[in-house]
């Protein structure tokens, strides 16, 4: 017996209790097989049922038609519902929420103590189990006091504590950073490699599924494909019409490939990427191809905001003055902190800035200070014309809206409308002025007017931040900060919020600021970098100059984008390019005029 | 924005009071109470508090903490003195309107505070020295005799165990909440009490909502990781009436009635 899970045909539709409205499908369907010691990637946007497929896996939900084998036990046989739990444990998506006890070791008992294993047994199974995770010295920690990715690791050290065959994680690592991200995916890998046990992780994060040894892709319910990584993301069109994406490297590749040029295989990684541009290179561009020369002049005019934003910006006109800023956390306590040293910082009227740094180094801290959430501990702030101490506080916030992290969650009102007026109905402006606001913004965000009379409560994940952020727009500010704008969205829902973005910069000449782990977006979408490592600012400067200086990233545990990762190494080797590409339409000109430069056309 | 709440967070240590069974403890603190309440005449208030300082020297724990675990509740332990103060009948020394300070309510105020910071520190005490976690476990073993009459006793220390789990969490939510909502123009700190509870609706919802979805969550989790109940369960750590529980209850007896022995005498 080699089969870890077969489904078969399996449909689940959420359905309302004591109402005549029709259920809601979820699962339909889906008929999967994974083999015993895989690793199973199984990838979609939000809302395409990949979460309800999780919970059909271990039985905590049942399916209406089909079937669902665990190890050869049906999830519909009762008597041995347990014996399938213990079999395949399940990781949920947020690190807190699933933490049962007030200590680690306490936590990664509470399945073994479930099962009725005596004490003794239990200590040696959460010893072992926090030591394959690496989180055996943190034993006798609270678990409030544990990074996510260290969260996320206790969870799977509880589940490995009931010695499974099988674990799949539910977007277990889209709340992390990408340390915490690499933790659990290392740690995945090597329980996959080292015990067999089979790994089926469910995500949206495309890199994750490279190594894979399967991939299933849904959608709306669906598997719309399945197969090897090197098969799933040859279908490039077909990801994105599924709102998902391809690493950058492999976009890279499939747009040359369109513009005929040979390429035999999309590379999946930058090491498979640096020998296909090698071997690129070698041959020569296409001769009088359908491609190269005549797309050239298009394609570099089409590069977008990061060129174009650069004579935007007037340096001249600052928005933000911060001179000398510390703050410290609990000062005189024994839990005193120094979150923020010697901050100077001019940030510009009209400019996207991208803040960087590790979880900890003091972004969010910063980007408090400036609408007065947080008064700085010594230093002086002014914002947009006004001293941030002081009466002016109202004004200030008005000025400056901060949006947090997963903004849907301060959603609190009947409807939709009303949510988005909140802070509108202290200005006393009069009714037809804020309906006029409402209707502009919502048009900005895509909000359709539908859903105004809604409650926030039953949009989707991407409707909800859309309105949150809405409540900030409304008042009209000038400069807009945002923490982890994308964190937890699909990447379909990450490209339509900077999108929002960048034509909100573009139309409204609003100064943004964007806190991210995530480098290629910065990397898109900001015309400077300010990166930030233990309270002090680091480095800030044009985005090309920052990633261009990769070694000093990496001290502050940094990385760059894979396609700007791609071209260093291609420069390293001798090749003609430049090292601070930062985007895949720039990556693509660059090729083109090597290509063509090479082959006597150049320009 | 959300103080610091430091008041019997546990402190880790290898004292005797720490190895103790938490059953012991749980009888121990309620025994100590009783006895705090009926102490009356000044030579048991003496003893009683050496008794006192003893317990915090024998556990390891800075008295200075022990102190400020009496700080924040300092204003209410005032107050209730001040208040007997006024209303204790006796001679009066000082005279305002109807209010009347007396001599007897004087020292009534003295004794009830020193009492309540008895109180007070004996009960952090137990928590000083006690996990949450065994606490609980001993809550659970105590109440076990009163399951057959139908006392849930599992079901009362899982939940104390999962809400104590869950308040840093819950107290760093709502500090988000608030500064997220403030970021939005939502006034929490000016206005009269109906309005001040009023503002506080936008930072109140968004916590039950979210309460509600952990709570889902960790039900989701636990049924996952086999939780079907108390029945069968084991624990990791179990707890045990030692020979040290013994001895550490007959001498503490003994001392007690050293306290109280001026009433035998008599």
């Amino acid at each position: 017996m080699n089969t870890m899970i077969k489904t078969d045909n399996v449909y689940y539709e959420y359905r309302f209790q004591n109402s005549d409205e029709p259920g809601v499908q979820a699962v339909n369907d889906v008929s999967m097989t994974i083999e015993k010691g895989q690793f199973v990637a199984v990838l979609g946007r939000n809302g395409s049922g990949k979460s309800t497929m999780s919970r059909l896996l271990n039985g905590l939900l049942l399916p209406q038609e089909g079937t669902v084998i665990v190890n050869g036990i049906s999830t519909n046989n009762e008597e041995l519902i347990w014996e399938v739990r213990k079999t395949l444990g399940l990781v949920l998506q947020n690190p807190d929420n699933q933490i049962v006890a007030t200590t680690v070791e306490e936590d990664v008992a509470f399945g073994p103590e479930n099962l009725g294993v005596n004490p003794k047994d239990i200590r040696r199974k959460v010893d072992e189990a926090l030591t394959v995770v690496g989180m055996h010295e943190y034993s006798k920690h609270s678990p409030h006091q544990l990074s996510g990715g260290q969260k996320q690791r206790i969870a799977i050290a509880g589940i490995l504590a009931m010695e499974p065959e099988c674990i799949v994680l539910d977007e277990a690592t889209s709340m992390l950073d990408p340390k915490g991200r690499t933790e659990v995916v290392e740690v995945l890998k090597r329980l996959n490699q080292d015990k067999g046990i089979t790994i089926v992780l469910i995500t949206h994060h495309m890199e994750e599924a490279v190594e894979a040894d399967k991939v299933y892709i849904m959608e709306k319910g669906s598997i719309i494909l399945h197969g090897s990584p090197e098969q799933i993301f040859e279908e490039v069109d077909l990801l994105r019409q599924a709102g998902l994406d391809v690493p950058q490297v492999t976009a890279l590749a499939y747009e040359l490939k369109q513009d005929g040029y040979p390429i035999n295989k999309l590379p999946l990684t930058v090491k498979e990427a640096v020998d296909t541009m090698q071997n690129l290179i070698k041959g020569k561009a296409p001769h009088g191809s359908r491609g190269g020369l005549n797309k050239v002049p298009e394609v570099l005019y089409s590069e977008g905001l990061v060129e174009e934003s650069e004579a935007k910006t007037d340096p001249s006109e600052a928005i933000i003055t911060i001179k000398g800023l510390n703050h410290i956390y609990m000062q005189g306590s024994t839990f005193e902190h120094k979150a923020l040293k010697d901050i100077d910082l001019t940030i510009n009227k009209g400019e996207v800035l991208g803040i960087i740094g590790q979880t900890g180094s003091g972004k969010s801290t910063l980007v408090q200070h400036f609408n007065g959430i947080l008064k700085p501990t010594s230093g002086t702030l002014e914002v947009a014309g006004l001293k941030t101490e002081g009466k002016h506080l109202k004004e200030l916030r008005q000025k400056v809206g901060l949006i947090f992290q997963y903004p849907e969650h301060q959603l609190f009102e009947e409807t939709v409308y009303k949510d988005i007026i909140f802070g509108l109905n202290k200005l006393q402006l009069n009714e037809d002025e804020i309906k006029e606001r409402v209707f502009h913004v919502i048009d900005l965000l895509g909000i359709s007017p539908k859903l105004l009379e809604k409650s926030p409560f039953e949009l989707s994940g991407g409707q909800k931040r859309r309105v949150a952020i809405a409540g900030v727009l409304v008042m009209k500010p000038e400069v807009l900060v945002l923490d982890e704008p994308t964190a937890g969205l699909d990447p379909q829902g990450s490209l339509d919020v900077f999108r929002i973005l960048s034509n909100l910069n573009k139309t409204e000449g609003t100064t943004i600021i964007i806190i991210s782990h995530n480098m290629e977006e910065i990397a898109s979408y900001c015309d400077r970098v300010a990166v930030m490592n233990k309270g002090r600012l680091v480095a800030c400067d044009r985005t090309k100059k920052i990633f261009s200086k990769h070694e000093e990233l990496k001290e502050y545990s940094l990385d760059v984008p894979k396609i700007t990762k791609l071209f260093i190494e291609l420069e390293s080797l001798g090749h003609n390019l430049p090292a601070g590409v930062l985007t895949v339409n720039e990556a693509k000109s660059q090729v083109y005029r090597l290509m063509n430069g090479y082959s006597g056309g150049g320009y | 924005m959300v103080g610091n709440i430091s008041l019997g967070q546990y402190i880790p240590g290898d004292s005797v009071l720490h190895r103790l069974d938490p059953r012991t403890k749980i009888i121990w603190t309620i025994l100590l109470m009783v006895a705090i309440f009926m102490i009356d005449s000044w030579p048991e208030y003496v003893m009683m508090a050496a008794y006192t300082v003893m317990l915090i020297l024998i556990s390891g724990v800075p008295l200075k903490q022990s102190i400020k675990g009496v700080k924040p509740l300092l204003f209410i332990l005032a107050f209730t003195a001040i208040l007997n103060m006024f209303f204790t009948t006796g001679t009066p020394i000082y005279e305002f309107g109807p209010l009347k300070i007396t001599y007897e309510g004087i020292y009534l105020a003295i004794k009830l505070f020193f009492r309540l910071v008895m109180l007070v520190m004996t009960a952090s005490l137990m928590t000083h020295t006690t996990t949450p976690m065994r606490l609980t476990d001993g809550i659970e073993k105590l109440l076990k005799p009163f399951e057959k009459i139908g006392a849930p006793a599992h079901e009362i220390a899982m939940m104390m165990s999962i809400a104590l789990r869950f308040i840093p969490t819950l107290l760093d939510e709502t500090d988000r909440i608030m500064k997220a909502q403030a970021s939005r123009g939502a006034d929490l700190d000016t206005g009269n009490i109906f309005e001040r509870i009023r503002s506080f609706i936008p930072v109140l919802v968004p916590l039950f909502v979210s309460a509600f979805k952990r709570a889902d969550d960790l039900a989701e989790a636990m049924e996952s990781r086999c939780y079907r109940g108390g029945k069968g369960r084991t624990r990791l750590k179990e707890i045990h009436f030692t020979r040290l529980d013994l001895t550490t209850t007959l001498i503490g007896l003994a001392l007690l009635v050293v306290v109280f022995s001026g009433r035998f005498i008599i």
